[in-house]
């Protein structure tokens, strides 16, 4: 059993704790022979955040749970899909979330789809060296969100967690569209440059 | 394909959160599909993504995990390969041929003034913002305007050419509401865009201004 990180410290282990490997373990297990303990793992992982990214999102706690169902379930059912060279399995599993709330919580089509969907630049097998670049990318990107501005931190979280539109962040805290752009863009800068030098 | 123009930074952002109008979210992900740069610089906007969820206080949840499911559902399986190639197909990239199927040439136009067509892409909530394509006949300028809130056009066919530059197949102009511009078509190719915007635009003279209501943009 995992034990279930409940608040991710600023170190930022997370969900990924203890190893980097573990979660993407049970994905493949999964995939590989429908492997219903892993699942429930990866449940017991992921659905209570699941929930708490749809309640921000502004679904009631009734829908959040649903949505945290699902979520999961397509987890499952697309667990053939996922390649862990493309990204850690929160990554792969908040797209997931991500995709559902725009499909469910504001009913449009979604239109940028899955990251395995892309063929990114820099694609190639997933070389031990590879797996210990994703934990120190995300150890960096924590550390560099931890280290923002708070008025950049805001808009950042707003966009990533509350899923407003740059126009409805404006709106929110009374600022000009351009503002919330350029705080939108320093944050981005700080977090580049943390993880340049692992390209 | 050389790509020269970008969506800001900002734009990608939004993008990668999910928080894009949908309207915007076709230009991009059409954008994306067509520009390997602009996929490097989403995954490493991914993974800020990751680090905020992964930092979100859990809520409880009530039920368990829905194990009896899990026996009903078909496993999804990879069509070709574990990766699927993003891309274009002739001059449609992949995200719109659910809307406009593969070829530009079989779009069913509408003529909306000398030299410029138009066709609409329905939303989910048209409220929210406008999607369409527009095809300029060769040389053709576009009345002056400028913008209530963000536009965003990405070239699909030809190119066209404004006071910041030419825009070819595959560049994007992203544009704020401050922005005013005058675009030309190309004298030889003309130009097809898919342009979504958020407001109306605001056109500068009052023959352009008349002229709004026919265009429709």
């Amino acid at each position: 059993m995992i034990p279930i990180v409940l608040n991710a410290p600023p170190d930022g282990r997370g969900l990924n704790a203890p190893g980097p490997l573990s979660m993407a373990e049970f994905l493949q297990r999964i995939a590989e022979r429908g492997d219903v303990e892993a699942f429930r793992k990866l449940f017991q992982a992921y659905a209570p955040r699941v929930k708490a990214y749809m309640m921000r999102q502004g679904a009631d706690a009734n829908t959040a749970e649903e949505l945290a169902q699902e979520t999961l379930l397509t987890v499952w059912r697309k667990a053939g899909l996922y390649s862990g060279e493309k990204g850690s399995a929160t990554t792969w599993i908040f797209t997931i979330a991500r995709n559902l709330r725009i499909d469910r919580l504001r009913r449009e089509l979604t239109w940028v789809e899955l990251p395995d969907g892309h063929n990114e630049e820099a694609s190639s097998d997933a070389l031990p060296d590879e797996i210990l670049a994703e934990q120190e990318r995300k150890l960096r990107v924590q550390a560099a969100l931890a280290t923002l501005p708070p008025d950049q931190l805001e808009v950042v979280s707003l966009s990533y967690i509350e899923g407003l539109s740059h126009s409805e962040i404006a709106d929110r805290l009374g600022l000009p569209l351009g503002t919330v752009k350029s705080r939108m863009r320093l944050a981005y800068h700080k977090v580049r440059e943390s993880v340049e030098d692992l390209k | 394909m050389k790509i020269t123009h970008h969506p800001s930074d900002a734009s990608l952002m939004s993008c990668s959160a999910g928080s894009m109008p949908e309207a915007f979210a076709a230009v991009m992900a059409s954008h994306i599909a067509m520009c390997p740069c602009c996929r490097g610089t989403l995954s490493t906007m991914e993974h800020i993504g990751t680090a905020l969820f992964d930092q979100l206080p859990p809520t409880p949840v009530s039920r368990p995990a829905p194990v009896a499911a899990l026996r009903a559902m078909d496993a999804d399986v990879p069509s070709q390969g574990p990766a699927q190639e993003a891309g274009v197909l002739g001059d449609v990239p992949d995200p719109l041929v659910k809307v406009l199927g593969t070829s530009l040439d079989d779009v069913p136009w509408k003529r909306v003034g000398p030299g410029v067509w138009s066709h609409n892409i329905t939303l989910s909530d048209p409220s929210r913002g406008d999607l369409r394509l527009i095809k300029i006949a060769p040389g053709q300028v576009v009345p002056d305007h400028g913008h209530h809130g963000n536009e965003m056009t990405l070239v699909l066919r030809g190119a066209y050419s404004d006071a910041s530059g030419v825009y070819r197949a595959g560049d994007v102009a992203d544009l704020d509401e401050h922005i005013e511009h005058q675009p030309i078509a190309d004298p030889v190719e003309g130009c097809i865009c898919l342009i979504a915007v958020e407001g109306r635009l605001k056109f500068k003279s009052r023959v352009a201004r008349l002229v709004q209501p026919f265009t429709g943009f």
